[in-house]
C-alpha cells in the first residue's frame, strides 16, 4: 500500500465551538503542505478554506499557517507520511479553517469606508 | 448570516482598476496623477498576487545599454515572434514607451542588474536580435517590480487600496461601465463600486491548464468580465507555453519558470532521453546559442515525448554539468542553496523540464487608448489582445503592463475627470443577486470540477490540437457549466472559499469555451496555435478572431490585423 499522509486541520469560524477533519490523502515525495491542502480542496473537500495566491513560488506569503504547533509556510514545508495537525496562525483574527485576516489595515474594505465616508445601499 | 454580510457596502470612486499587478498598479499611479481619485482592488493582497510578483526572469526593452539600440529593432523582434498577428500599433507602443518606464523604475530604485562601470546589464534572451533585456538578481525581477510600484502607490495621494475583494461583475448603463459588484472575501459583504471608469488588469488566464506558471488568481476573470459587460475578446486561442517549465524532481519554493536565464546566460543542455540535443532536429537553428522562440521550443519537446524519447517524467532534460562547481555557484548565486534543499545538485544531475501555461497573448479588445468598445471601460498588461500577436517574445510582459498601465490609467482618469459632473448611476436590477444568492448546501458538489477543466485544457486545448480533441472539450466544459449551475454553494460570509472557487468557475469556463472555439475555428498552425490536423500556417488566415456574447451565447467574428507587413519593418 502506497504511503499516507492524515492531516488533522482545524476547522470552523470564531465562536463556533473549535473542531477538525482528518483528511488521508496520498503521500508523494517531496509534496508540501499546501499540495496536500490543494488536494484535499480539490478533491475531496472544496469547504476547506486555505488561503494562497500563488502555488509553489513563496512569493505571495500568503500561505503561512502552524503545522505541527510551528509557524511555517505550507507551501514550503514538506509532506510528511504520518499525522501532521494544522491550525490557523493563533496572532491573527480568525475569519475559517486555516485563514486568517492578514491583510494590512489600512488595505481592509473597512478602512476603505471610513476614508471614502461611504455609507450601506 | 447577519445584517452586516446582507448589507450592500458602497463606494464610490473617479478611476476602479481591477487587479494590483504591475499593469494595474501602474495605471492607478498614472490615473492619480492625473488628478483622479483612484480605487485599486485586488483579489488578493495588494502587489503581491498575480503574475507580476513571479516574474523571475527580463524586461525587454531597447535602453542601448548593452550595445547600441533603438526601438525598432525591438519592434521588428516583436512583429516577427508575434507570426502575423500583432496589433502594430500596440506593438509600437510597448517598444517606443517601454524605455520610459523602464528609466521611470530605475529612478525608483528597482535594481536592475548593473556592471561595474554603472551600466545597465542586458541579456540576450530567445528571440532577440541582441541583448535586450534587464533583471534584478537573482531571479528577483518580479519581486523588485512589484515592491517597487507597491512603494509608490502606498505614497501616492488619492489611491485607496483594497484587498481581499473580488469582483463578480461590472455594471454597465447605456453602454458605458459605471463601477462593479464585489463580494468582500474576508466577510462575505457584497460591494458596490461606483466609478467614473474602470481599467481591468486582472492579467491572464493560466489558471486554466493543469500546469502552470501563475498564481491561483490567473482563471481569467477579467475576460470574463470584459464579455458580460458587452466587451470583445480577440486572438483567445493563443497561450503561450513556457518549454522548459520545472517537472522534476519535486522543487518547493521556487517558481517552475525559474530555469530560462540560466540556459541563456550559461548555455544549459537541452536532451532526449538518449541524452541527445534535438532541438534542432524540428527546423531550428540554435548553434551554441539558445534562441528558439517559446512556440518553436514548446513544440520539439513535445514532439520528443510524443516519439517515445522524452524523460521520466514526461519532458526533456536540462543539464549544467558541463560546467565546473564555482561556475555554477556565480550564476546561480543563493539559488543554488535553495535547490540543494531540493536534492538538486546542477553539477552531479540534469533536471526534468516541460512546456507549462505561462501567458495569454489573447484578450480584450482594445482601442489604440486601450479603451474597449464599451465606454468608458479600459485595460492594460497581460489582459489586453494584439500587441503580442500569436506568440509573446520573451521579456515582453512587464514592459506591455507598464505602458499599458500608464496610458490606460492616465486615459481613465482624464476621462472620469472630464464625466465628473454626472451623478453616480445605481446599480442596474439584479446585479447583487448572485453575491447575495444563499442555498443549503452545494460545497461538496465542487470537488474535482477545477482539476477535471484543467485536464480538459491540458490535453485537449493545449499545445496541440486536433477537431476532435476541441469539440470533446467543448462537450466536457459544457458537462461542467451544467454541473456547477447558475448559483453559487452556500452563504455569504467570512472567507467562503468553496464560494470563491463557484465565483471563479462560473468566469473559467465560459473563457475555457472562448479558447477552444477560437481554436477549433482557426483550421492552421501559427505560434502558439498548433494544429495536428492542420500543420501549416495559412496566408488565409493571417485575421483575428473576435469574441463576444449576445444573450448567453458566444458568437465567433473575425477582424483584420492593423499593422505592418513584416517587410516593412525588419
Amino acid at each position: 500500500m502506497s504511503a499516507t499522509a492524515r492531516l488533522i486541520v482545524r476547522r470552523g469560524r470564531p465562536g463556533e465551538p473549535p473542531s477538525t477533519s482528518l483528511y488521508e490523502i496520498p503521500y508523494t515525495p517531496g509534496a508540501s503542505v499546501l499540495d496536500g491542502l490543494r488536494y484535499v480542496r480539490a478533491q475531496l473537500d472544496p469547504s476547506l478554506s486555505v488561503r494562497h495566491s500563488c502555488i509553489n513560488a513563496n512569493t505571495c506569503k500568503e500561505c503561512m499557517i502552524l503545522v505541527d504547533g510551528k509557524v511555517e509556510y505550507a507551501c514550503t514545508a514538506r509532506l510528511e507520511p504520518r499525522e501532521m495537525k494544522l491550525e490557523p496562525l493563533p496572532n491573527k483574527a480568525h475569519l475559517k479553517d486555516l485563514v486568517t485576516e492578514i491583510a494590512p489595515p489600512d488595505e481592509r474594505l473597512d478602512h476603505a469606508l471610513a476614508a471614502r465616508a461611504g455609507v450601506g445601499a | 448570516m447577519g445584517d452586516r454580510a446582507d448589507k450592500a457596502a458602497r463606494l464610490e470612486t473617479d478611476v476602479l482598476v481591477i487587479g494590483a499587478g504591475a499593469a494595474g498598479m501602474t495605471a492607478a499611479l498614472a490615473a492619480a496623477e492625473a488628478g483622479a481619485r483612484v480605487i485599486l482592488a485586488d483579489r488578493s493582497l495588494v502587489g503581491r498576487s498575480g503574475a507580476t510578483i513571479m516574474a523571475q526572469m527580463t524586461v525587454a526593452v531597447a535602453l542601448g545599454e548593452e550595445v547600441p539600440d533603438h526601438w525598432e529593432h525591438h519592434f521588428a523582434d516583436t512583429i516577427q515572434a508575434g507570426r502575423g498577428l500583432c496589433d502594430a500599433h500596440l506593438a509600437q507602443l510597448v517598444c517606443e514607451h517601454g524605455a520610459r518606464e523602464i528609466r521611470r523604475l530605475d529612478g525608483w530604485k528597482v535594481g536592475w542588474a548593473r556592471k561595474p562601470d554603472g551600466t545597465i546589464r542586458q541579456a540576450h534572451a530567445p528571440g532577440h536580435d541582441r541583448p535586450r533585456c534587464v533583471y534584478v538578481d537573482f531571479l528577483s525581477t518580479g519581486p523588485a517590480v512589484a515592491k517597487t510600484l507597491r512603494g509608490r502607490v502606498i505614497r501616492q495621494d488619492g489611491v485607496t487600496r483594497i484587498g481581499d475583494l473580488c469582483i463578480v461583475d461590472l455594471t454597465v448603463v447605456d453602454g458605458a461601465v459605471t463601477g462593479a459588484v464585489a463580494v468582500s472575501v474576508a466577510d462575505g459583504r457584497p460591494v458596490q463600486l461606483q466609478a467614473g471608469a474602470v481599467v481591468l488588469a486582472t492579467g491572464g488566464l493560466t489558471r486554466l491548464y493543469r500546469r502552470n506558471s501563475a498564481s491561483a488568481n490567473m482563471g481569467g476573470d477579467g475576460y470574463a468580465l470584459a464579455l458580460r459587460a458587452g466587451a470583445e475578446l480577440m486572438d483567445m486561442e493563443f497561450v503561450q507555453f513556457f518549454p522548459i517549465g520545472h517537472l522534476a524532481p519535486r522543487l518547493v519554493g521556487m517558481d517552475p519558470i525559474m530555469w530560462d536565464p540560466f540556459r541563456y546566460k550559461l548555455g544549459g543542455r537541452l536532451l532526449n532521453a538518449e541524452g541527445r540535443d534535438f532541438m534542432n532536429d524540428y527546423g531550428n537553428q540554435e548553434a551554441g546559442q539558445y534562441n528558439v522562440t517559446r512556440d518553436r521550443a514548446t513544440h520539439a519537446i513535445l514532439s520528443e515525448v510524443k516519439a517515445g524519447r522524452g524523460s521520466p517524467a514526461g519532458g526533456a532534460y536540462l543539464s549544467f554539468q558541463h560546467l565546473d562547481e564555482a561556475t555554477l555557484r556565480e550564476a546561480f548565486g543563493p539559488v543554488i542553496d535553495r535547490l540543494a534543499k531540493n536534492g538538486i545538485d546542477l553539477g552531479q544531475m540534469p533536471v526534468e523540464v516541460a512546456p507549462i501555461a505561462h501567458y495569454h497573448m489573447g484578450g480584450v479588445r482594445v482601442d489604440n487608448r486601450l479603451e474597449t468598445r464599451v465606454r468608458n471601460l479600459f485595460a492594460a498588461g497581460e489582459v489586453v489582445a494584439g500587441a503580442n500577436g500569436a506568440n509573446r517574445l520573451s521579456g515582453n510582459a512587464i514592459t506591455e503592463a507598464l505602458v499599458f498601465g500608464r496610458e490606460a490609467g492616465r486615459e481613465a482618469g482624464r476621462r472620469a475627470l472630464g464625466a465628473s459632473a454626472a451623478t453616480p448611476a445605481p446599480a442596474p436590477a439584479g446585479a447583487f443577486d448572485l453575491v447575495r444568492a444563499a442555498r443549503a448546501g452545494g460545497e461538496a458538489e465542487l470537488a474535482g470540477a477545477m482539476t477535471r477543466l484543467q485536464a480538459v485544457m491540458a490535453d485537449d486545448v493545449g499545445p496541440f490540437r486536433t477537431a476532435a480533441g476541441l469539440e470533446r472539450a467543448l462537450a466536457a466544459i459544457a458537462e461542467l457549466e451544467a454541473e456547477i449551475g447558475d448559483m453559487p454553494p452556500g452563504q455569504p460570509g467570512p472567507y467562503n472559499q468553496a464560494r470563491l472557487d463557484w465565483f471563479d468557475l462560473r468566469s473559467m469556463l465560459l473563457v475555457a469555451k472562448t479558447v477552444a472555439r477560437s481554436a477549433l475555428a482557426r483550421q492552421e498552425s501559427r505560434g502558439a496555435h498548433q494544429r495536428d490536423d492542420h500543420p501549416l500556417m495559412a496566408s488565409n488566415w493571417a485575421l483575428h478572431q473576435t469574441l463576444e456574447l449576445a444573450g448567453n451565447e458566444l458568437v465567433l467574428g473575425r477582424a483584420p490585423v492593423q499593422g505592418a507587413e513584416l517587410s516593412q519593418v525588419a
